[in-house]
């Protein structure tokens, strides 16, 4: 039995809003709590923690946030450094983000400066999607207050000059790849750039430049605060720590929930939201990491852990840890032909795989699901996902070629049943409702 | 994504307005003194929020203002979605039809703006030319699905937690001019869970004050070495 | 960059290679076809099309050998050697892929496209795409965009490889072009479809990798396997780019660049280009003789005879003024001839520089075109290579961007596609500068190889020979000039003026130089005058003197003209030409002179019978022999002496002291597009004039 994430473990202390988020309200949950003390143990213990509580990046990735940090140049050279913190939460099924700048701002704020006194930024840029117009509201004023409060600043009482601004884009899921998101901050289209160089070496401007996500910045002040090994007692080995998950979907009562690392999907499902709709047996399939990653059908759902490794091993990922829940009523070849169209619509364009693979892929799946396809375009639809995948400059192509593999993958049956009611004249397919 | 071009019917001119000015420059603080062209995302929106769209003439401006050529605003401003390139409804709503959000009924919100406003397109005004819409990926709020982001003076809001009957109630109020609430329509306050079976963030301890008490950092004896 | 050297293994086998190369030299150094599109030698590496993936062992996935170095190359656990592969089965599919991808929206509409027949798609997907495609869905169509007279554009092709954007921002330093919108829509085109304002833009035409940029005034003109290709020199400018002029029958039918890394690299000006329409207007084919006011036609019989009347008289009472396109055997013949007939009033400098007379450095760019690359500073005094030299202004915007090379001008402040510090617009701005230490004076007296370049606008004036002895001095000052650097360069303008000073085409004692001419033969003071080829200048200044005008198009010259002797343009001729480098370099004939035209050397050959003065030559060679043996240079082919004698060139003194005027250094080149008779003759040139002309802003816009 998972031992569920108690109250006085979860760092996210106003994830739902119902205290108040200004500076005020955060100090008196901790927030800002002892940061002095943290950066007088200088950065080489701070990065020593964060690697030695295990956090891997919460953007998707999952790529050790320590030792990215670690990457930086270790001694400034004639170019400023920057961390620059990707706040362009797109991933579709994903929504985390969004509640710690609205409700948490605070620990953003402060994790901002603890992250850049560790990689000696002196400068910190918060790229926000240009929906997240609230947020963005939310987040100019919360570094206003710290500001007033010389949280942060020049001179401030911390000792490290340290200026935070708040950036926005205007719609491309695009710039959440790291270095989309730098082009887009220094006023381009957000088309990725090839690596190498990475950021670290040359990012924003052509300084190195550390980018994190939300989350992961966020949580470094409680870590820092009450340990690595407290941070590392949840979860499993190499997936430790605890997880804003996002439930969306067919769930009773979809949510946004802090919870362990390595818990188990049903768990969190019938613990949190109220239970999959008309009840687990209902269950089709959950996409568990956000739209990019392979879906999984209810057999695997059944007792998959959600973390890094457990999904991998089922060859999927976690992802975002965005758990988009479908239940058999779902035309899944639909659900997936619809992420294969937000591929397409948000391809930027430069390489040639996923400029025109997204949209073959997508014209394809929906033909399918319709159900007006051949049986042998499956093999080719596949296909066409693996020169997609791994053919990229960014992660996009692999991202819009997993789900459509996971779909044929565990629902092949279903797309060649459809192609034969198609041709036999019948209702191509018929929902499975439940309730 | 479909093919973005400017309007076929553009202004003589764009100038910021005194408030919009007060807002570029907030804006070109930001960046290194010669690093201007950051701001264009941010100018090109003020410039939207001022007019209701991009303007050619607001490109050119805000071009010269930034010291980027013509061409260089024009690629972001037909790259980056939220640009509207022609004038669009006074009340833009953009519904959300991703999947996360189409598995919880997208499909009956565009039902209810395709009976309510016409065509599907931003730049497709309704016949009282006070409403348009569209259908948008993904934005971020999929807990709270299905969603709409309606664009008016009022701002860039969310409204979340819909049903039909919802959202036609919220088109009802705007066409009366009625102000309406962001967030989730539901009663919720964001997107907590209501169904959980344990408690989540009740635990008092958390919230009175005992946290901002002086604290000791653990691992921090002995003190490693600056490095 | 020091080449520290890697062994890497490629294909099996073990190989050095220096460790900056990408991993697409790499491969080319031994050998290995890397097959590429959006790739270029000459533009940054966008790494975007994917074509080029090879395999890296111990790599996830393939990558793109354009943009990975060797250097960044992982070994093997033990120290082995890294490991690529451009054969492997992953690197197969992968290429078919891309093919594949690259393909489907792609119309294959090969049989009416331009590029057919020298197609990179239509070539890469013979060698590398799979055999049929597997896409059943519709083709996307792009609506075409206008890009100017010069540039067609069938946007539905177009691969998106972004060459084109990469060459406007980069090379061309005009940010006119752009990829707009995103994902499969994204779409290139100009700002709102404005006419590329650049003088470099053809180019891109070359570039495109498809058929999406062609040649408007080619389109549908012929297929590439229907032409004759003839590698010749331009002679638009004075930087004599390496071309390759394409004809079929007696038609030239288009013009490309040829690849020399010393004069032009791989670029050419769209006037060089695209003049070749005015090959085929105006032509003078026959012989005229003026007869009650108007040209009329006559044989060559008549009008030798006419002309051998005419120059048979006073020699002091002849005047000879060359123009700019000349051939150095033509002018040779001339000057031979007119030499035994005693003329002494002859100039190759129609625009009235006071160019020539000293060592041949003082009229040269010494630095050479490839040496901009190495200098650090440089001062432009009275010129616009823009328009006067595009090919040399994109070297310098090359060297501005990439080696920091620090530029000032003094003359009229023009959009030279680089930044510059603007000194000033008068000769007197010289006059202190020697002196100064500070500002850009320090910058050149600082700078290791700095340069000065003096153009015509500051030369062809009343005080050209003062400014001249200025700037020389100012290149003393700076230590332009020394033991293995000249960096005082003169930047001609006219294709023939180097090898006309080579040959002294200038006036001997007591001749008359051009102003000197044009003012005696306005007073009545000369019988007959004879324009080689010389129509920059204005005619009525003739006045009613007996007018000889040999060359090759109806224009001021011949419309001037009592007597018309038809000859050959360039490109129906063998010829050298000296370029402003002083290098030396040989045309070929493409296409045979039209009509009765015959090429310049032989009407003087024929002409010198007539007088009884037969030129010691019966053919081009032998005139060539005689021709090398009186001045080396002309035989020292693709040579261009740079430094060479730097030691000893003094170049405080060149030129005259004196003082200089008030009037400002005006621009020598008021329109690109219409510097000679071709270029009037030609409508596509008349069609970039006008367009062009009312676009370019004066306003310069940021550059990139």
């Amino acid at each position: 039995m998972t031992q569920l994430l108690q109250d006085k473990d979860r760092i996210f202390t106003n994830l739902y809003g119902h205290h108040d988020w200004t500076l005020e309200g955060a100090k008196e949950r901790g927030s800002w709590n002892g940061t002095k003390e943290i950066l007088e143990m200088g950065r080489g213990w701070i990065i020593d923690q964060m690697k030695a509580s295990g956090l891997r990046g919460r953007g998707g990735a999952g790529f050790p946030t320590g030792l990215k940090w670690s990457f930086m140049p270790r001694e400034v050279g004639n170019r400023p450094h920057y961390l620059v913190v990707n706040a362009d939460e797109s991933e579709p099924g994903t929504c985390k983000d969004r509640e710690i700048m609205r409700h948490d701002p605070q620990h953003l704020i402060e994790g901002c400066l603890i992250a850049s006194f560790a990689m000696q930024a002196h400068k910190c840029y918060i790229y926000l999607r240009g929906e997240y117009v609230l947020e963005r509201e939310r987040m100019e004023a919360a570094v206003k207050q710290a500001y007033e409060a010389k949280l942060i600043g020049p001179d401030n009482i911390h000792g490290w000059d340290f200026d935070v601004y708040i950036h926005h884009g205007a719609g491309a899921y695009i710039c959440g790849e790291e270095t989309a998101l730098l082009e887009s901050l220094e006023g381009k289209k957000g088309q990725p750039r090839m690596k190498p160089p990475f950021p670290a070496g040359a990012g924003l401007y052509g300084c190195p430049t550390t980018v994190n996500n939300v989350e992961s910045i966020a949580v470094a002040p409680t870590i820092l605060r009450r340990g690595a090994d407290w941070f590392a007692s949840f979860g499993r080995p190499n997936n430790t720590g605890t997880k804003v998950f996002s439930i969306s979907g067919h769930v009773n009562a979809p949510c946004n929930v802090e919870e362990v690392m390595s818990i188990p999907l049903k768990t969190l499902i019938e613990t949190h939201c109220g239970g999959v709709r008309g009840g687990w047996d209902n269950l089709k399939a959950v996409i568990p990491g956000g739209s990019s990653v392979p879906l999984l059908p209810k057999e695997i759902c059944d007792d998959v852990l959600m973390d890094f490794d457990a999904l991998r091993e089922h060859r999927s990922g976690l992802g975002t840890a965005a758990v988009i829940v479908m239940d058999k009523s779902t035309d899944v070849v639909k659900a997936i032909a619809r992420i294969s169209y937000f591929y397409k619509h948000e391809s930027c364009g430069q390489c040639t795989p996923c400029r025109e693979g997204t949209g073959w892929m997508w014209r394809v799946l929906e033909r399918m699901a319709r159900g007006e396809a051949d049986t042998s375009e499956i093999d080719d639809l596949l296909d066409v996902a693996g020169q997609v995948e791994g053919h990229t400059i960014c992660a996009l192509g692999d991202a819009a070629a997993w789900p459509v593999q996971g779909l044929i993958r565990h629902f092949r049956h279903e797309i060649e049943e459809r192609i034969a009611n198609y041709r036999a004249g019948k209702p191509v397919f018929v929902s499975a409702a439940a309730e | 994504m479909s093919v973005r071009r400017l309007a076929a019917e553009q202004p003589q001119s764009f100038a910021f307005s005194a408030e919009s000015e007060e807002k570029v420059q907030f804006w070109l603080k930001k960046y290194p003194e010669d690093r201007a062209a950051s701001a264009v995302i941010p100018l090109l929106w003020l410039a939207q929020k001022q007019e209701g769209w991009v303007s050619e003439p607001a490109i050119r401006l805000i071009g010269e203002r930034l010291g980027m050529p013509y061409i260089r605003v024009y690629e972001v401003a037909t790259f980056y979605t939220m640009f509207n390139l022609t004038p669009v409804g006074e009340h833009l709503i953009q519904v959300c039809g991703t999947t996360p959000c189409w598995l919880r009924g997208a499909d009956d919100l565009k039902a209810v703006c395709e009976k309510r406003i016409g065509k599907k397109g931003r730049e497709n005004l309704s016949a009282d030319g006070k409403f348009s819409w569209e259908e948008v990926e993904c934005l971020g709020a999929c807990a709270n699905a299905p969603m709409v982001q309606i664009a008016n003076k009022a701002g860039d809001y969310y409204y979340e937690d819909l049903t039909a009957e919802g959202l036609e109630k919220i088109l009802d109020d705007l066409q009366a001019g009625k102000e309406i609430k962001q967030g989730p329509i539901s009663g919720r306050h964001a997107s907590e869970p209501t169904q959980s079976t344990v408690e989540t963030l009740k635990d008092p301890s958390l919230y009175d004050g005992s946290r901002a008490k002086p604290i000791t950092l653990p691992n921090s004896e002995p003190a490693k070495a600056e490095g | 960059m020091s080449d520290n050297l890697r062994t890497i293994v490629i294909d099996g086998h073990e190989v050095s290679i220096p460790d900056h190369y990408t991993l697409l030299q790499a491969a080319e150094e031994v050998g290995k076809e890397i097959p590429r599109f959006c790739y270029h030698e000459r533009l940054s590496v966008a790494g975007n099309c994917r074509m080029c993936l090879v395999e890296l062992v111990g790599a996830p996935k393939p990558v793109a050998s354009c943009a990975f170095l060797v250097r960044d190359m992982r070994g093997g656990p033990n120290g082995e050697p890294p490991v690529m592969n451009t054969l492997s089965p992953m690197v197969k599919k992968a290429r078919e892929g891309v093919m594949e991808f690259l393909l489907i929206n792609h119309p294959l509409d090969c049989p009416i496209c331009d590029q057919g027949g020298e197609c990179d798609l239509q070539d890469q997907s013979l060698a590398y795409g799979r055999t049929g495609s597997r896409f059943a869905e519709n083709k996307r169509a792009v609506e075409d965009k206008y890009m100017g007279p010069l540039v067609k554009t069938e946007m539905t092709r177009c691969i998106q490889c972004t060459r084109c954007v990469r060459f406007a921002t980069e090379i061309a330093g005009v940010s006119e072009l752009g990829a707009a919108g995103r994902g499969e829509d994204m779409e290139i085109t100009t700002y709102l479809e404005q006419t590329l304002t650049s003088e470099l833009s053809g180019n891109v035409i070359d570039l495109c990798p498809v058929g999406a940029l062609t040649s408007k005034p080619y389109a549908f003109n012929a297929r590439p396997w229907e032409l004759t290709k003839t590698e010749t020199i331009d002679v638009m400018d004075a930087a004599g780019s390496n071309i390759r002029v394409d004809s079929r029958g007696g038609a030239v039918l288009r013009i490309m660049p040829r690849i020399h890394e010393g004069v032009n690299q791989e670029w050419i000006s769209d006037k060089t280009r695209f003049i070749w329409d005015g090959l085929g207007r105006q032509r003078l084919d026959r012989p005229y003789i003026r007869r009650e006011g108007k040209l009329a036609p006559a044989s060559w019989d008549e009008a030798l005879g006419l002309a051998a009347d005419r120059l048979g008289g006073d020699p002091s009472k002849i005047g000879v003024i060359a123009g700019d396109l000349n051939d150095a055997e033509g002018l040779k013949a001339a000057k031979d001839l007119f030499d035994s007939l005693g003329v002494k009033s002859l100039d190759c400098r129609q625009d009235g520089s006071k160019l020539g007379g000293g060592p041949r450095q003082g009229y040269l760019f010494n630095s050479t075109i490839a040496g901009i690359d190495e200098a650090d500073a440089l001062i432009i005094i009275g010129a616009n290579p823009r328009t006067e030299a595009p090919v040399i202004n994109q070297r310098i915007r090359q060297a501005w961007l990439h080696n920091n090379l620090q530029v000032a001008l003094i003359g009229e402040a023009v959009d030279l596609t680089y930044g510059y510090e603007h000194l000033g617009i008068h000769a007197s701005d010289l006059e202190g500068l020697p002196r100064k230490r500070s500002g850009f004076i320090k910058t050149l007296k600082d700078a290791k190889k700095p340069m000065i370049i003096v153009g015509q606008a500051a030369l062809a004036r009343e005080d050209g020979a003062q400014i001249l002895r200025l700037a020389g001095k100012l290149a003393k000052a700076v230590g332009a000039v020394g033991e293995g650097w000249n960096g005082f360069n003169i930047l001609h303008t006219a294709a023939s003026r180097v090898a006309g000073l080579d040959l002294g085409f200038i006036p001997g004692a007591e001749g008359l130089d051009t102003p000197g001419i044009l003012a005696a033969a306005g007073q009545g003071e000369l019988d007959t005058v004879v324009l080689l080829g010389a129509d920059e200048f204005d005619t009525t200044h003739l006045g009613d003197v007996f007018t000889i005008y040999v060359g090759s198009h109806g224009d001021q010259g011949a419309h001037a003209a009592d007597l018309v002797l038809p000859s050959a343009a360039y490109t129906e001729k063998n010829g050298i030409y000296i370029n402003t480098e002083g290098r030396a370099q040989l045309a070929e004939r493409a296409v045979f002179p039209k009509g009765e035209a015959k090429e310049d050397w032989a009407i003087f050959r024929a002409l010198s019978a007539r007088l009884g003065r037969t030129l010691p030559y019966d053919d081009l060679n032998a005139l060539r022999a005689k021709l090398i043996e009186a001045h080396t240079v002309f035989g020292q082919i693709d040579h261009a002496p740079g430094a060479e004698g730097a030691a000893d060139f003094d170049p405080a003194e060149l030129g005259a002291d004196g003082d200089v005027l008030d009037a400002p250094i005006a621009l020598s080149v008021s329109d690109f597009y219409l510097t000679n008779p071709i270029a009037r003759a030609s409508k596509t040139m008349a069609q970039c004039s006008s367009e062009v002309a009312a676009i370019l802003k004066p306003h310069v816009q940021a550059a990139e």
